[in-house]
């Protein structure tokens, strides 16, 4: 009987951890930055959605790539880092945590932005007549009303970060424990002729990934209440 | 109409005539240590054969054997490792024997101090943080690097400061970006201008490891390619010979190779 070895755990283990930590700092940052893409009248909106949206066509090697020379010793990041005293972000964990962040932020940004969108300035304006600040009036109307969007936002930052492999690839150095997420422990079955090991692992990232979107799609097919 | 025709058949004898021209074609797996090296080969090759299509494609030993498994169009497989393209041979992947070209060496590498002062057990200094080798689970280079510090009675004291790169050349550029102070790398790629021009190197001593051994097969799709067998004559050359020793390869002693 075939079976997951230790290192292949301690893989799946790190690869949850960093889509919960990613998913979790995305819902975070990324419902303000929604938020202001839904709502705001700015000329800048253009320039912002272009920046958010890159990584959605950018290959993962170009921000891979900027992203070594970038948090390196030698890079700007680096230096701010280092000046900090937390030392250079490459082969760490927080270092995968930062580029899964850029990774997958389109993922979480855009579904939210579309909701904001879907609920119009209406509520917000009964909900101000009513009264509420408008802080009460994003946390009681405009965010109960996204609930959807925050779904779709979560589950499609999350399974995005879980796909990821190219830029942990040239940035993450292969530290069990640390940056060997399951992606790169299945190029590393392949590449040393482990083909039943990477068999398990890459079955296990089909049926996960399929159930991820199943549920996403199952979800969003309810119809709409009358 | 009829100088329609006669630019129709104009037409068809060109590219009839660049079809016989262009006759021969030629793709090349090789182990990225071999990057630089191969390049020139390559080039010396191309002169001799200045009309047919030469194309080298540079990667990891262990990737280039599972896609040559599964019908991967190339001609030539150079491996880093022997035993990946006998293990092909043994398969009934190839034309031939496998035939060794070359014996790699690893050596310290560095672009902020200076290695060629370096050994082995300066490594464990504090100052070091990350120390890149290629990764010792499918890599070749990063195999004998593993070997050699272990013997060096290293290999644990070091684990939290060791990254690995996907393939070697990966592994020098994790040391030249800066992201990691010192790298075992190939010797053929500490030699390339770039590299040597930033830093130098420490041979670190193949007592230390087992040999890297690395050969080369022509593939069976490749058994009626004239050009295949061309090139893999002209890589015993005295002319390729000068360029792996230049690179700093070991070559098999020209009668006790076969």
């Amino acid at each position: 009987m075939l079976t997951l070895i230790s290192d292949d755990w301690a893989a799946v283990w790190l690869t949850l951890k960093l889509a919960s930590t990613t998913t979790a700092i995305l819902m975070v940052i990324g419902t303000p930055i929604a938020w202001w893409l839904a709502r705001t009248r700015s000329g800048f909106k253009g320039l912002v959605g272009a920046v958010v949206a890159l990584p959605l066509v950018l290959p993962p090697t170009v921000l891979g790539f900027y992203l070594l020379i970038a948090l390196g010793p030698h890079g700007p990041v680096g230096q701010i880092t280092q000046a900090l005293g937390l030392g250079v972000l490459p082969f760490t964990f927080p270092g995968l945590v930062v580029a899964s962040v850029f990774y997958s932020l389109p993922f979480v940004v855009q579904p939210l932005q579309q909701a904001f969108e879907a609920i119009g300035a209406r509520p917000l304006e009964v909900a101000a007549t009513l009264r509420a600040s408008p802080w009460d009036a994003f946390f009681s109307v405009a965010l109960p009303l996204a609930r959807p969007g925050f779904i779709t936002a979560a589950i499609l930052g999350f399974a995005h970060t879980v796909g990821e492999f190219g830029v942990v690839l040239m940035i993450g150095g292969n530290i069990p424990g640390q940056t060997r997420v399951v992606s790169v422990q299945i190029y590393d079955h392949v590449e040393a002729l482990e083909y039943a090991q990477a068999h398990l692992l890459a079955g296990g990232m089909l049926l996960f990934s399929f159930l991820a979107l199943f549920a996403l799609y199952t979800l969003n097919a309810r119809p709409p209440k009358a | 109409m009829k100088s329609l025709l006669s630019y129709l058949l104009a037409g068809l004898v060109f590219a009839v005539s660049s079809w016989v021209v262009h006759a021969a074609e030629l793709q090349v797996a090789a182990a990225a240590d071999l990057k630089f090296a191969m390049d020139e080969i390559v080039e010396a090759f191309r002169k001799i054969y200045p009309d047919d299509k030469i194309d080298v494609i540079y990667g990891s030993s262990g990737k280039f054997h599972a896609q040559i498994q599964q019908g991967a169009p190339f001609d030539l497989y150079f491996s880093a490792d022997i035993a990946f393209p006998r293990k092909l041979e043994q398969q009934g992947f190839s034309v031939g024997p496998t035939r060794s070209y070359a014996v790699g060496r690893i050596v310290l590498w560095s672009n902020v101090r200076d290695a060629s002062q370096m050994t082995l057990a300066d490594l464990a200094d504090p100052a070091i943080r990350k120390i890149a080798i290629a990764n010792p689970h499918h890599a070749p280079y990063g195999k004998r690097a593993e070997e050699a510090l272990r013997s060096a009675g290293l290999w644990e004291r070091l684990q939290a400061k060791l990254v690995q790169g996907e393939n070697i050349a990966q592994t020098a550029q994790f040391v030249q970006t800066g992201n990691a102070e010192v790298g075992i790398i190939a010797l053929s790629l500490a030699l390339n201008p770039v590299l040597a021009a930033a830093g130098g190197y420490h041979l670190i001593d193949d007592k230390l490891h087992e040999p890297l051994e690395q050969g080369f097969i022509i593939t069976k799709r490749a058994g009626n390619n004239p050009l295949a067998s061309a090139f893999a004559d002209f890589i015993s050359s005295q002319e390729s010979r000068a360029i792996m020793i230049r690179y700093g390869f070991a070559l098999p002693d020209e009668n006790a190779a076969q």
